[in-house]
């Protein structure tokens, strides 16, 4: 009783409890809104980023043509995280990528360049090649059970060998004009020429319409279900937020030159592999593999089977980020694709993906990804130098790490 | 102050006390142990005379390890209520290092040595013999070695990796470790579990021998025929107390198995009143071998019958080969050269895969949850969903919307404590575990369902809600196998019971015969020689 200290907690409780209905509404919306934001930090924190470097550039980072160079930059690496991501859900991870992209940007110089080839020839055969590694790595991975990171490890020397003794020891350049498309075409003045460019414009809108579509749909279906969601007001703020930053992009787009062509494939990928990992059978089993192994087993799940599947995807992808990168250079080099693996393996780990597996998404993964793009392109043009772009990107991922294992800790997760 | 005296003299009071009137080694008074929402040890009082062989036996989950990690300092004095005392003081470890500073070693059934280091390294492992520098002397080690190796009867190298040897000799070798760290009071923890009788008869031989140079020691075994020949002195502990200490000239089997399962069945299991159909599943001559060691043989020859509606209970000791059993009839998930053959109303059927064996009508969950069972960092949705992700499937994509819908229907019928089922299952109680495992596995509607140890680890109330479960699910049809070390358990839910002992069915009872008395006669059971 004479305890001074004793009283005060009671009477707090008392005045929270006489304003408790409305008090209690808005702090279950506050509290929501604070979840979502835990969820999306990644997404807060590449917004920080953007802000940050429109700032210290004076607003170049923002201007039409250097968005346009952001997303063209950044293609492979964007690509190369897609897959990355899966690989590392899954527990996984693939060192071999950067390498694999400069063995397959070789070959399809030799299929596009020296042998004329036609250009959609030359690509589908680099493809198959990117899927043939694929299924040399799965193979030792999946069904001889090496683990992934010996395996691409020892895939990261192969195939740049690999890559100089196509090239033997000289670049290849010139490619056919369509091939270039892939790394720096356009789509643009489809409909003549304007100040601003109809097209870009009408496939942002597009973009917009299907996107709220979308989000109606999923609404309405979990409402239909009787499940939870998010209250109206934060649900029109997020929609009115995303719309109006595609509104921008596409008007910075359309003002430069067009969609990329690199925008274009890079939309189809996040699509269907957002669905892929979001809805499907083989998604799902790569989040219950990454999870937990025995239990996905003795769920049965075909683990090897879906180990061996990612790492041919893997293949795949790492073809398609070396095409990319050789049709943007016009150059099939020995350097080619060096250090890209970092980059995808930064990309997903800053856009949320767990090192025990189990945890990730596509979009985290982009996220990611452009995070270091924005870092490296904002440094640039500040005029920082290579060394200090690398010792800062280095911290972002340690740091982004530490975050994430902070917060699991912090929510006492498993 | 000087008429109330201070803990610390009070205790000096009660070890002069215990000096003058006994010479035990050990006492451990009133030892209650308890975990969030378990007992675990209650008021449990034993007493080892020095230089005895003192045999410790309960059932599986009675409180025997518990009661020697308390003693070993795995569970730091202050976690637990009651006095030890060693050599006529008080102690109060903190951890092991504490406990075999005093000449306490305790030996794990599960081996603690380092496979790839060598016998005298393991042997002195952090217990170095350093010579000038600090350094590590390779030729006092080896020489140390090699006579605490004759000690305990072990002709190797002590260069040699111990991966090269035997459980047996691996055995031996802990205990040689025990002497090297002067080892007063020696704890054995199924010693022989994994051993073969060769081996076994050598283990025992060597402890008498350790008796003989005056070293006491504990010994936790099931089996009792060994106990009987070795022991001075035997306690029974039964739901974490003390049942009663007798004196060698008292032993007897009976007496022992009686001690270990006399209590009440009542009111502990849902009534549930069998309507047994025709068979369902047929086992004919199901034969495993161990994973690594393809020699030795893990299931023996085993042949069983469900019938619908059923519920079967197979009982054995630990290593008895229960879950081994089950997990190589659930798609070869253990073992090597698995042979025999498994009939679904009369049908032969393929259970080489997981996935063949759920698409056949065969679901089995787990002994070991988490390990096993959930993926802790999902949550319930896709954890109920995982094993059957096909179901949902709309033009190749999961219907997400109806896996939430079927979820949530299984958090009402099973009455999963959660919000919503979006909850991970890192987060849930036990008992809510193992309700979304056997949702998962409802889900994916099996006509068999081999439920492992049902309720390892739950409290007493969702025990019963787990078998009023299991009635349900055999009233709708299903034939149920369950396997569980708790003896009273699996009396009270079977309708049938087979025992498993060495990896061979050594008996089947109905329920009406099957006292546990008579099924713990079987599952002790050993192979002819």
């Amino acid at each position: 009783m004479s305890n001074p200290t004793s009283p005060t907690p009671t009477e707090s409780q008392a005045v929270g409890g006489n304003i408790n209905p409305t008090e209690n509404r808005f702090t279950s919306w506050l509290s929501h809104v604070i979840a979502d934001l835990g969820k999306n930090g990644i997404f807060i924190a590449l917004v920080a980023v953007v802000v940050l470097f429109s700032i210290t550039t004076n607003g170049i980072l923002l201007r039409p043509q250097n968005i346009s160079n952001l997303i063209v930059q950044n293609g492979y690496i964007l690509v190369l995280a897609i897959g990355m991501v899966m690989v590392i859900i899954a527990g996984h991870i693939d060192l071999s990528v950067g390498s694999v992209a400069a063995f397959v940007g070789a070959c399809s110089g030799v299929f596009a360049v020296h042998w004329g080839l036609p250009w959609w020839l030359s690509i589908v055969l680099s493809l198959l090649i990117g899927a043939l590694v694929g299924v040399w790595q799965g193979f030792w991975i999946a069904f001889v059970g090496i683990p992934a990171f010996i395996v691409t490890l020892a895939g990261m020397l192969i195939f740049r060998g690999l890559a100089l003794v196509v090239l033997q020891n000289q670049n290849i350049g010139s490619f056919p004009a369509e091939y270039r498309a892939l790394g720096n075409g356009f789509l643009t003045n489809v409909f003549g020429e304007f100040e601003l460019d109809p097209l870009t414009l009408a496939i942002g809108g597009l973009a917009i319409v299907l996107i709220v579509i979308q989000q109606l749909r999923t609404r309405s279906g979990r409402q239909k279900y009787g499940q939870e969601v998010e209250p109206v007001v934060w649900f029109v703020a997020k929609l009115v937020f995303v719309s109006v930053a595609i509104a921008f992009f596409a008007y910075a787009l359309a003002s430069y030159k067009g969609i990329p062509v690199t925008l274009i494939v890079l939309a189809a990928l996040v699509l269907i592999y957002g669905i892929t990992m979001n809805r499907t059978v083989f998604g799902r089993h790569v989040y219950a593999i990454g999870g937990n192994r025995h239990a996905a087993e003795l769920s049965g799940i075909k683990t090897r089977r879906v180990d061996f599947w990612l790492f041919v995807n893997m293949g795949v992808l790492s073809a398609l980020a070396g095409l990319i990168f050789t049709a943007r250079l016009n150059l099939a080099g020995p350097k080619a694709g060096d250090g890209f693996e970092l980059e995808a393996i930064s990309a997903a780990f800053i856009g949320g993906a767990a090192v025990q597996g189990g945890v990730g998404t596509i979009g985290g993964a982009i996220i990611g990804g452009l995070i270091i793009g924005v870092l490296n392109n904002g440094m640039s043009i500040m005029g920082i130098g290579i060394e200090w772009q690398q010792a800062v990107k280095g911290l972002v991922l340690l740091l982004a790490v530490a975050f994430d294992v902070y917060n699991k800790r912090r929510s006492g997760g498993s | 102050m000087l008429s109330s005296p201070t803990i610390s003299d009070r205790r000096r009071q009660t070890t002069r006390k215990t000096a003058i009137v006994t010479d035990n080694i050990l006492e451990m008074r009133s030892i209650t142990k308890t975990f969030p929402g378990v007992k675990a040890l209650s008021d449990v009082t034993i007493e080892v005379a020095r230089g005895e062989v003192h045999a410790i036996c309960g059932e599986n989950g009675a409180g025997k390890s518990t009661l020697m990690k308390v003693l070993s300092g795995v569970y730091p004095h202050g976690t637990y209520e009651g006095d030890i005392v060693f050599e006529g003081e008080p102690v109060a470890f903190r951890d092991i290092s504490d406990s075999e500073a005093k000449g306490i070693v305790i030996i794990h059934q599960e081996l603690a040595l380092s496979p790839y280091l060598s016998i005298a390294e393991n042997i002195f492992l952090n217990n170095e013999q350093k010579g000038a520098l600090g350094l590590i002397d390779w030729n006092t080690t080896n020489l140390e070695a090699r006579k605490l190796l004759e000690r305990v009867g072990l002709r190797e190298n002590p260069t040699t990796p111990i991966r090269q040897l035997g459980v047996g000799k691996q055995q031996l070798v802990e205990i040689a470790k025990a002497l090297s760290k002067e080892v007063k009071l020696l704890i054995l923890d199924e010693p022989t579990a994994a051993l073969n009788d060769e081996d076994s008869d050598h283990l025992l031989g060597l402890i008498l021998q350790l008796k003989e140079q005056g070293i006491t020691s504990i010994i936790i075994s099931h089996k009792l025929n060994e106990i009987k020949k070795i022991a001075d002195s035997v306690t029974v502990i039964r739901d974490g107390k003390t049942i009663e200490t007798m004196p060698r000239s008292a032993i007897s089997e009976e007496r022992i198995i009686k001690d270990m399962v006399g209590r009440d069945l009542e009111h502990r299991y849902p009534d549930h009143t069998p309507h047994i159909g025709e068979e369902l599943l047929r086992v004919e001559n199901w034969t495993a071998h161990h994973p690594q060691d393809a020699s030795r043989v893990v299931v023996d020859d085993v042949s069983l019958t469900v019938r619908a509606g059923e519920i079967v209970g197979i009982a054995g000791l630990m290593g008895a080969g229960r879950t081994e059993f089950a997990m190589s009839l659930f798609g070869h998930s253990y073992g090597s050269r698995i042979s025999g053959r498994v009939y679904l109303r009369g049908k032969e059927i393929r259970t080489r895969t997981v996935a063949e064996a759920i698409q056949n009508g065969i679901a089995y969950a787990t002994e070991d949850r988490k390990t096993y069972g959930l993926n802790l960092i999902e949550d319930i949705k896709r954890n109920i969903s995982a094993a059957s992700l096909r179901k949902l499937e709309k033009w190749g994509l999961v219907h997400d919307n109806e896996e939430y819908k079927v979820a949530d229907e299984f958090r009402r019928s099973m009455n999963i404590k959660a919000p919503n089922v979006l909850v991970k299952t890192g987060k849930l109680s036990g008992g809510n575990q193992q309700k979304v495992v056997l949702s998962k596995w409802i889900y994916a509607d099996p006509e068999v369902l081999i439920l492992d140890e049902p309720t390892r680890g739950i409290d007493v109330g969702a025990k019963y809600e787990i078998y009023t479960i299991i009635n349900r699910l055999a009233a709708e049809g299903k034939g149920i196998i369950v396997i569980s070390s708790e003896l009273p358990e699996l009396l009270g839910i079977s309708d049938r019971v087979y025992a498993l002992s060495e990896g061979r069915i050594t008996g089947e009872l109905p329920i009406e015969d099957a006292t546990p008395e008579a099924v713990l006669t079987l599952m002790t059971m050993e192979r002819p020689r």
